[in-house]
């Protein structure tokens, strides 16, 4: 079968990351200062389970970030081509997530169904072989195999739940990525270089922290959605669409959220400053670059690595707290935050729809459950005054 | 004062252990001392030999789980506090015995005024009303000798000085009429004049209310001055024990000769100081013989595999050493004789020149962060130190001589003034330029735990300036010359790959000599290089540094504030007073015939072993705040000579001899 791979912006980011933090995994092996505490993460039991649990969680999103589209085929498994003889793929853009789960995928009933149930949820009417109308609860067709029941065009929930993995971490760690050069290097430049520097970057995140974040997102949603309105011929399908909208919304969630980290870290490097093995280097003549990069970042690493695990839960939230207020990710993508908004009408109905809320809150539960676990081990064993030695 | 046979405290055996990772740390391990009413005993000893885990064990605040008493007894006026129930302990617990501690600054409660401190004290356990302890506290201030405590009571520890709040701690510790006091370090993080202020205090008191007092400290002049009698301490044990007269002649144990010796002072400037070398054993793995003996100069086979006991040498002097006859310590009957000057001072043209250095800090007020006044850190102030000499810098803490240092180095902004180094003015070359005359002048800094980089290697650290000022070509050749420089200090270079926090305190100042001597300066500043280390490293230092300047033809600007360090080191010294130098001179002149009344008050509040009919100079109050010094003489409102032309015009500089001068209207 021929494919071709779609390079989603998010999934370049994602694939980035991986690499940077593989690097810095490296690099963190030729250093005891940095060996250390991680080898006293490896020893807490408790850090080790949540590990395994983000560690499942990182592997489905990573599946989930590749995309290919495959060649459209007719009926009979013939290839399809254009009037040119060009090649024609199929609109719909999957991931290897979707492979892997196929069965899931493709299970679809025709509408809400309970968890691990036999039969549908609601009474239809049934033509039986000999003609007769019975109005009954239908058999499923695949019954009992739906982990969280099916949704209302009769999607399995499980699998929409599992799709959301890959919008809560690409939210949670691309914001991240994005914003992180740029707190680092305000953050260090205007405790090093003090005086109008600082004064300068002091200005802008004193002046960005006091706009109320739900506003400069939904704005800049709005704007961004008003865009690719006009330029609709801009976007190949669907899914781009989707993704650009996810995209933004990190950078806008890293631009709202940078100031916070920046302000620590200034005031770290103010204090790194004083700080007689920086001014030691000064007398020896070393530069400043050198200063920065041997002294000042090493230092502050650690309130980096922190910072980010912490932040990372938030971010999950956030993204589903954005997508129930509406200003979220795009409406047709699959996340928590769509499945929660969804989940409000249903829980207005009678009988009841639960599943839906139920499985986005268990897998979301978790990620930031595991997520907060791991994060509270680093931070007790990068912090010098909880160092045992 | 009535005396009994019994003593007021009597610690019998105690152990206190401590569970570690690395198996249990016996931080105390078999002490025995008494102390009787109404007498000073001083518990001394190096760092990390359990002086202060012994007073904590006393109060019963050992912290548990972690760490416990396995003791055998303390009797505490007749009752063993290690039976008491926690309740009764607590009774007993700044009520009978109470306790102040080295630091002032974090003893005190910031959000709670200094009186309401005392009252809570004060209610607690004597259940007095409000009213009647309020009053309490305004006499026990007045005790302490706060002026205005009527005023004072309500103010908070912000408000007041270093000094100001040890006195309220002590106030505080004396509120219930305690008959014992634990006093841990209690003056080691204030200035000289102000320790002086303090210790006379303490000896008032005790002699008004008969208190008895648990000293502990490692400064053995501070001793000489107060304790009747000592206990030396080593490796969670006492290893000898006296009389504080016979103390001072006739202390014998090899390791309380050593850390005599090991003392710098005048009479010892031509020679090294006596070092003890390794460190205090680790107190989860003490060596089966005695502590000491592998530190031992005098240690023979028997130190090895039997553990010696204390044993009494004669009445009231006992010491653990299998050594029959100890020699004793020579110092204290020394008398001080004169060597003439080795060196001859003022070259005709000097390495560094310093002229009129003013370092003003603006202070902002207001929406517009106008500036409103400043203050004047350095204000003008000229030096000179010629090759292969030491000028010493000596002053109380915020006198100005930190930033002095760096500024002469061009490490902070200088507001005004012209620095010549080797003939070059480096206040106005450029940035480049400076960058490489850096290597021919360095500064060493006093803590040796902030001065290296925790994240770097120690080769890493010290090829920094090597990197920097481009010499050795590769990373081999680098690595060379760092094991040569670790070999130079006295380091192993098979280190070479070690972190920081690897090393003991004097290795690390170690590395930092070795980090400066790695670009081959010509002059280095030394900015209270020994005040964090033990006297016995601390000798170590100086035999190094001198060594160093010897070989290397180095010259140094010592900023101390420890005066016998200077007598030992340095060639010439200059005393600095809120940013001016008040007098300045050769060390002998400047010790012998002290000019300016600040110096004369300096040298007699400086304790020293030896000087028992020394005439006392107290001065009153501390150093004023650069931000507002007085008018006129900066000194006047402390100088126990002060004339009435003193409060208005700053004097000029009178000449004593070719070398000495002084600024004091005195000299007109």
């Amino acid at each position: 079968m021929e494919i071709k791979l779609v390079f989603l912006w998010t999934d370049m980011l994602i694939y980035l990351l991986l690499l940077s933090a593989i690097g810095f995994a490296v690099y963190s092996i030729r250093f005891e200062h940095l060996r250390s505490p991680w080898r006293q993460v490896a020893h807490n039991r408790l850090a080790m389970v949540a590990g395994f649990v983000l560690f499942c969680y990182i592997i489905i999103g990573l599946c989930d970030s590749i995309h290919f589209q495959e060649r459209a085929a007719d009926e009979k498994g013939q290839i399809v081509k254009d009037s040119q003889g060009g090649i024609i793929y199929k609109p719909d853009v999957l991931s290897v997530l979707d492979i892997l789960v196929t069965s899931i995928r493709e299970n679809t009933e025709d509408s809400y169904s309970a968890p691990l149930a036999t039969h549908s949820y609601s009474m239809k009417n049934i033509t039986l072989p000999d003609g007769k109308q019975i109005r009954t609860y239908a058999k499923l067709k695949y019954e009992g195999k739906h982990l969280f029941g099916t949704d209302k065009v009769g999607m399995d929930v499980f699998y929409r739940a599992l799709k959301g993995i890959r919008t809560g971490i690409v939210i949670g760690t691309l914001t991240t990525l994005i914003m992180l050069p740029f707190a680092i290097m305000t953050g260090i430049m205007a405790g090093y270089f003090k005086g109008w520097v600082d004064d300068l970057i002091q200005y802008i995140y004193t002046t960005l922290s006091s706009i109320p974040g739900v506003l400069l997102i939904a704005s800049a949603i709005l704007m961004l959605q008003v865009y690719m309105d006009t330029h609709a011929d801009r976007f190949e399908n669907i899914i781009i669409r989707a993704d650009t909208r996810l995209f933004f919304l990190c950078v806008i969630l890293g631009v709202s959220s940078w100031t916070g980290l920046c302000r620590i870290l200034r005031g770290e490097t103010l204090k790194l400053m004083e700080m007689e093995y920086v001014q030691a280097s000064m007398a020896l003549g070393v530069g400043h670059f050198k200063i920065l990069l041997k002294h000042i970042i090493p230092n502050i690493m650690h309130i980096v690595l922190i910072s980010v695990v912490l932040d990372f839960s938030g971010l999950v939230l956030a993204e589903a707290v954005l997508s129930y207020v509406g200003v979220g990710v795009d409406p047709t993508m699959e996340s928590w935050g769509n499945m929660i908004n969804a989940a409000r009408l249903e829980l207005a109905r009678e009988p009841i729809v639960w599943w839906n809320l139920a499985a986005a809150f268990i897998l979301m539960f978790g990620l930031v459950l595991s997520a907060n676990l791991f994060a509270d081990a680093v931070r007790d064993a990068f912090d010098p005054r909880l160092r045992t030695k | 004062m009535k005396m009994n046979n019994d003593p007021l405290l009597s610690v019998k055996d105690l152990r206190t252990c401590f569970r570690t990772t690395n198996g249990l740390a016996r931080a105390v391990d078999g002490i025995s001392f008494d102390i009787p009413a109404g007498k000073t005993l001083a518990l001394v000893g190096e760092s990390g030999c359990g002086k202060s885990v012994t007073a904590l064990s006393i109060m019963r605040l050992i912290q548990e789980p972690a760490g416990y008493i396995a003791g055998d007894r303390i009797i505490f006026q007749g009752q063993d506090l290690l039976k008491l129930s926690k309740r009764k302990m607590r009774e007993i617990r700044g009520n009978r015995i109470s306790m102040i501690f080295q630091e002032p600054m974090t003893s005190l409660n910031p959000v709670m005024t200094i009186g309401e401190q005392i009252m809570e004290v004060i209610q607690l356990h004597r259940g007095l009303s409000k009213k009647e302890a309020l009053g309490l506290a305004v006499e026990m201030l007045n005790q302490v000798k706060i002026p205005d405590p009527a005023i004072r009571i309500s103010e908070y520890p912000h408000q007041l000085s270093g000094g100001m709040k040890q006195r309220v701690m002590i106030a505080i510790a004396l509120s219930c009429e305690p008959d014992l006091l634990i006093a841990d370090e209690p003056t080691t993080s204030l200035d000289v004049t102000v320790q002086a202020q303090i210790l006379m205090l303490m000896k008032e008191l005790q002699q008004k209310e008969g208190t008895a007092i648990l000293l502990i400290t490692h400064d053995i002049a501070v001793v000489y001055e107060v304790a009747d009698y000592i206990t030396v301490m080593y490796a969670g044990r006492a290893i000898e024990q006296a009389k504080r007269s016979r103390f001072f002649r006739h202390a014998c144990h090899p390791y309380t000769t050593r850390l005599f010796e090991s003392l710098p002072s005048m009479d010892k400037r031509n020679e090294q100081l006596s070092t003890i070398p390794g460190r205090v054993p680790d107190p989860t793995r003490y060596p089966e013989g005695c502590r000491f003996a592998d530190r031992c100069h005098l240690a023979f086979d028997r130190c090895n595999k039997e553990d010696p006991k204390m044993r009494f040498i004669e009445k009231g002097h006992s010491i653990a050493c299998h050594l029959e006859n100890a020699p004793a310590i020579s110092t204290a009957t020394a008398t001080i004789t004169r060597k003439t000057e080795g060196r001859a001072t003022y070259t005709s043209s000097p390495l560094v020149s310093v002229k009129d250095l003013k370092i003003y800090y603006p202070i902002r007020k207001g929406l517009l962060k106008s500036i409103v006044g400043h203050v004047k850190a350095v204000d003008g102030i000229d030096i000179s130190i010629g090759q292969g000499e030491t000028l010493a810098l000596v002053g109380e803490s915020g006198c100005g001589k930190t930033t002095m240092g760096r500024g002469i180095l061009r490490l902070i902004d200088i507001t005004c003034g012209t620095i010549h180094f080797n003939n070059i003015d480096i206040m106005h070359i450029s940035g480049s330029k400076l960058r490489r005359l850096r290597k021919d002048m360095q500064i060493m800094f006093q803590d040796p735990y902030g001065s290296l980089n925790p994240r770097m290697m120690v080769n890493q650290i010290i090829s920094e300036g090597l990197i920097s000022q481009g010499i050795g070509g590769n990373k081999k050749e680098r690595d060379n010359i760092v094991k040569e420089l670790m070999d130079q200090v006295g380091l192993d270079p098979g280190m070479i790959h070690r972190y920081p926090h690897e090393f003991s305190g004097g290795q690390r100042q170690r590395i930092g000599i070795a980090r400066f001597l790695a670009v081959k300066p010509k002059f280095v500043v030394c900015d209270e290089v020994t005040s964090a280390l033990d006297v016995s490293v601390q000798a170590q230092i100086l035999n190094l540094l001198k060594t160093l300047q010897q070989r290397e033809d180095l010259s140094y600007l010592f900023i101390t504030h420890n005066l016998s360090v200077v007598t030992y080191i340095a060639d010439l010294v200059a005393v600095m007073y809120l940013g001016k130098i008040v007098e300045r001179g050769t060390i002998r002149e400047v010790f012998d015939t002290p000019g300016h009344p600040y110096t004369q008050a300096l040298l007699a509040a400086s304790p020293c072993i030896g000087e028992d009919g020394r005439k006392k100079i107290f001065l009153e109050g501390e150093v004023p705040s650069p931000v507002n010094p007085p008018e006129g003489c900066h000194f006047h409102p402390r100088c126990p000579k002060v004339m009435p032309g003193c409060r208005k015009v700053y004097p000029g500089q009178y000449s004593l001899s070719e070398t000495h001068s002084t600024r004091c209207w005195l000299y007109e």
